[in-house]
């Protein structure tokens, strides 16, 4: 007997076909892994199970009964519990208080009892082994831990299905461990999970079965140990297995470096980063690794004159610099794509096109306005060049999928011509795919003489694609790689110290 | 042909709306839509006449609701208020410019030519909501430029102050550009205090607001002002090319706005800053300047509109030269299909917003509502437009009615 049926889901979005008649089905007591590639459906369809998006047709069964859910407080009285990709909690109120948000205790005379409160906040968190003041504000703690704490306020309801978009995405190896053990946890009770990730390896750790969606249409639903791990990504994305081997074999490093582009001496801020040396050459591109919060992004932020820096010096092609705002760095000819897309990158009610041209025309000037064909031209290039998957470039950018989204905003910053590119995080929560066109992207732009500063939690890939690496923990930079000394054990062993 | 209709669909309610309004009056006011053209010598013995015309009502009571609200204007103004600029202006120049000669009079017109203020206002409003802020003070920075626009014009009169040897033709000119460097300056401090200071727009503004008033009392020492210089009355009762001289105001800020926002890149920054401002700093944007800017232009657009009510009773009357215009302005802002949380602003829905409050206000006054009660049903009606708007609302109706539908399809 399923816990959840889906029957002939279709869901439209002006005009767009999101969703073409999908059928899912998901077990009590089992992780059901969703997987696609960005805008194959996977986010589309948990919103219409949950009752975001009402359904264009189709049936959703849930513990036997059709249901149609109007609104996630709907869905989760039934028992379907989500935590979005994003974490949708109110950082400042307490832990406690977001816990219990919508079903605070109460007293007898019908006051919030605060007390109960915090206690059945901390119960929530024991559940996932975490230890924390509940009475804290909610952003005074990491991104992981705001996701952890929204997976203990998604249990806390006495739930039967939860679903985890993406949940893993911004958690280190330990915390994405904890989170396994919780989840195995959850299934022996008896729990329905459905687990959305791009991660392939955490499919295969936790996952009994697994469907697959592909431009809005249900591929298949697999045991998980009977499906090979090239054959899953083959149907992802529609190629042979044979073809996606040519693809990851297809990456090759630049190796010609012209004269260095970009090159900082003891910058630093007091409580944000020590002191470090950074220089890349045009057709390098330089690797930043570390694990979340040991200051990575945080001289992304500096060179791009997001942050400020108390000390150290910056040359830009040989001329002395001070970036000391982000319209500086952008005048000299330096791209930053930055870590959250949906607060730095994307302006969601402008169209594609506006999104794209957007940095070039701050850097021209608001005088020297390109018009409205120049405009289109510029889209529509790179539309084509970086397979943006949209109808038009007057589509809302807010409407695309995050991969496609990302791709608008390395569009924009392509327009600029940039001399150094910095990429923080560009491939989190983007699937194979896209990921992989961005990686063969960076080394092309490389090859065309650009400087790249490469930023990933992901160090197959910092691996794969830097030509340098430096490894940074606690805020200090603790080594630096180059060439053939390049590797996943050298790396990791830094990192660990 | 899909774009287009997309550009143009924020108009189609604010449309609507005024048409059905327009449409009201056509059926139960008498002479709504009669024009008349007219000469000016006409004009000027129609209103020496004791009897006043039919079509000269309107006005008049208009200019009673303003004079009323002008509790120490002297009555005497009523009358005056009223009556073409050019009954005040030299003989001489009355021949000098025979182009001016006729214009066009009636109810319509003198919506538009009320309506002037609320209008030139929309758009520094619209601009500043546009970048997620807003701005109340426009009504107090009104008074202001009011206020000193009268004070130079009466020094002028009195030879008391440099320029005033240019004579009387030409020396308006000074406290035209006073008042509007004034408000301008005015609305520096506002963009200061909010894209400078990270002060949140409401408060930072209500500073303003309040002290504004007092400001225009210190700039006229607490008098009401009162002033017959040709040129400064000319702003909001003369006539030139067949229309009030407000209009053709009204009508080259719209353009000159519209050029700058849409013909530069002005208006693309407003609405990205306006969307995701952070995202808009990333981008290159500098995100503080540009919600500066639009401060700034919304205290130009204040100083105009000052001026205007200023010539409109020829005095400055600091307690209420532009009072409760600010929400009017927000208001016209809103139904033009600029939302509040800012991005996407619209300056034609703004017009057409400014023109259906200004109509809906002269309807009031046309349909013998008292003033102490024409809110009542203006909000009445800014509620159904606003309802309308509301795609929530939209839906929920056709709704209804379509359940209705399917019941009576069943039986």
């Amino acid at each position: 007997m399923d816990l959840l049926q889906t029957k002939g889901i279709e869901k439209q979005f002006l005009g767009v076909k999101a969703l073409k008649g999908v059928d899912f089905s998901v077990k009590s007591g089992e992780i059901h892994a969703l997987m696609g590639e960005n805008g194959a459906g996977k986010s589309t369809l948990i919103k219409i199970i949950t009752g975001v998006y009402p359904a264009s047709a189709g049936t959703v069964y849930f513990n036997g009964k059709e249901c149609k859910f109007r609104s996630p407080l709907d869905a989760e009285h039934a028992g379907i519990s989500t935590v979005y990709q994003e974490v949708n909690l109110l950082p400042d109120l307490s832990v406690a208080e977001n816990i219990c948000i919508g079903r605070e205790p109460r007293t007898k005379l019908g006051f919030i009892d605060k007390k109960e409160r915090k206690v059945q906040a901390r119960k929530a968190l024991a559940r996932l082994d975490i230890d924390i003041n509940v009475g804290e504000n909610l952003s005074s703690y990491s991104i992981a831990i705001q996701q952890l704490v929204a997976i203990a306020r998604a249990l806390d309801v006495d739930c039967k299905l939860l679903i985890l978009d993406e949940p893993t995405s911004s958690l280190d190896e330990n915390e994405v461990k904890e989170l396994f053990k919780v989840m195995k946890k959850l299934r022996e009770e008896g729990m329905a999970i459905i687990f959305i990730t791009h991660f392939l390896d955490q499919v295969y750790e936790v996952s009994d079965r697994i469907t697959i969606l592909r431009d809005g249409q249900l591929v298949g639903s697999y045991d998980a140990k009977d499906l090979p791990r090239i054959e899953m990504v083959a149907k992802m994305i529609g190629k042979t297995p044979d073809e996606i081997n040519q693809m990851q074999a297809g990456i090759v490093k630049n190796t010609k470096f012209g004269d260095v582009v970009y090159e900082a001496k003891n910058i630093g801020c007091t409580g944000t980063i020590s002191p470090v040396d950074v220089s890349v050459r045009a057709g390098e591109q330089l690797g930043l690794a570390g694990l979340l919060g040991s200051g990575r992004s945080e001289i992304a932020q500096i060179i791009f004159g997001v942050d400020p820096h108390d000390s150290g010096t910056m040359t830009m092609c040989g001329k002395s610099v001070n970036f000391n705002s982000p319209q500086k760095a952008v005048k000299a000819k330096v791209a930053l794509i930055a870590e959250d897309r949906k607060v730095t990158g994307i302006i969601p009610d402008l169209t594609i096109r506006e999104n794209i041209i957007l940095a070039l025309q701050a850097s021209n000037g608001m005088w020297k306005n390109m018009t409205l064909k120049q405009q289109e031209e510029m889209a529509e290039k790179y539309i084509k060049l970086l397979r943006i998957k949209t109808p038009s470039g007057e589509q809302l950018i807010k409407h695309l999928s995050g991969g496609n989204q990302q791709k608008v905003l390395i569009a924009r910053w392509l327009a600029t011509n940039p001399k150094l590119l910095i990429l923080d995080e560009p491939t989190r929560g983007i699937d194979v795919g896209a990921k992989a066109e961005i990686e063969a992207l960076t080394q092309q732009l490389c090859g065309e003489g650009m400087a790249v500063i490469f930023i990933s939690s992901e160090l197959e890939e910092v691996v794969r694609d830097c030509d340098r690496v430096i490894v940074l923990r606690d805020r200090k930079k603790v080594g630096e790689v180059a060439g053939e000394d390049i590797s996943l054990k050298n790396v990791m062993k830094l990192i660990a110290g | 042909m899909n774009k287009t209709s997309n550009k143009f669909r924020h108009l189609v309610w604010p449309l609507v709306s005024l048409a059905l309004l327009l449409l009201f009056n056509a059926i139960f006011t008498d002479n709504f839509f009669k024009i008349e053209i007219k000469k000016q010598d006409t004009v000027k013995e129609a209103v020496q006449l004791p009897s006043v015309p039919d079509e000269l009502t309107v006005p008049a009571e208009e200019a009673a609701a303003q004079a009323e609200a002008a509790v120490e204007a002297p009555a005497e103004q009523t009358p005056a208020a009223q009556a073409p600029a050019e009954q005040q202006t030299p003989a001489k120049e009355d021949k000098g410019v025979s182009i001016f000669g006729y214009y066009l009079y009636g109810t319509p017109i003198d919506i538009l030519n009320q309506g002037s203020k609320v209008m030139v206002l929309a758009i520094g409003m619209t601009l500043v909501i546009a970048t997620g802020g807003i701005d109340i003070s426009v009504g107090a920075v009104m008074a202001i430029a009011g206020a000193i626009a009268a004070l130079l014009i009466s020094l002028l009169d009195a030879g008391n102050c440099p320029g005033a040897s240019m004579g009387p033709a030409f020396y308006w000119i000074i406290p035209v550009i006073a008042a509007l460097a004034l408000a301008t300056l005015a609305g520096f401090w506002n963009g200061m205090l909010v894209a400078g200071f990270g002060i949140q727009p409401m408060v930072a503004t209500l500073v303003l607001m309040v002290a504004g008033r007092g400001v225009a009392q210190l700039i006229t020492d607490g008098q009401i002002i009162t002033f017959d210089n040709p040129g400064l009355v000319f702003l909001c009762n003369g006539h030139a090319l067949f229309l009030p001289f407000s209009v053709w105001i009204v009508v080259s800020m719209y353009v000159v706005a519209g050029l700058l926002t849409r013909k530069t890149a002005l208006g693309l920054f407003i609405e990205s800053v306006g969307n995701n401002e952070r995202a808009s700093r990333y981008a290159g944007i500098e995100a503080r300047r540009i919600k500066w800017l639009t401060y700034v232009i919304c205290g130009f657009c204040a100083g105009v509109a000052g001026l205007l009510a200023a010539s409109n009773i020829k005095c400055a009357d600091s307690n209420n030269a532009g009072l409760y215009l600010e929400l009017d302005a927000i208001l016209a802002t809103v139904i033009g299909g600029t939302s509040m949380a800012g991005g996407r602003f619209f300056l034609s829905g703004s017009l057409v917003g400014a023109i259906l409050i200004q109509t809906l206000t002269t309807t009031m006054y046309m349909k013998n509502v008292s003033p102490a009660i024409v809110a009542v049903p203006k909000a009445m009606v800014v509620i159904i437009v606003c309802l309308l708007q509301s795609p929530v609302f939209r839906a929920k109706v056709l709704s209804i009615f379509a359940s209705k539908a399917a019941k009576g399809g069943v039986q």
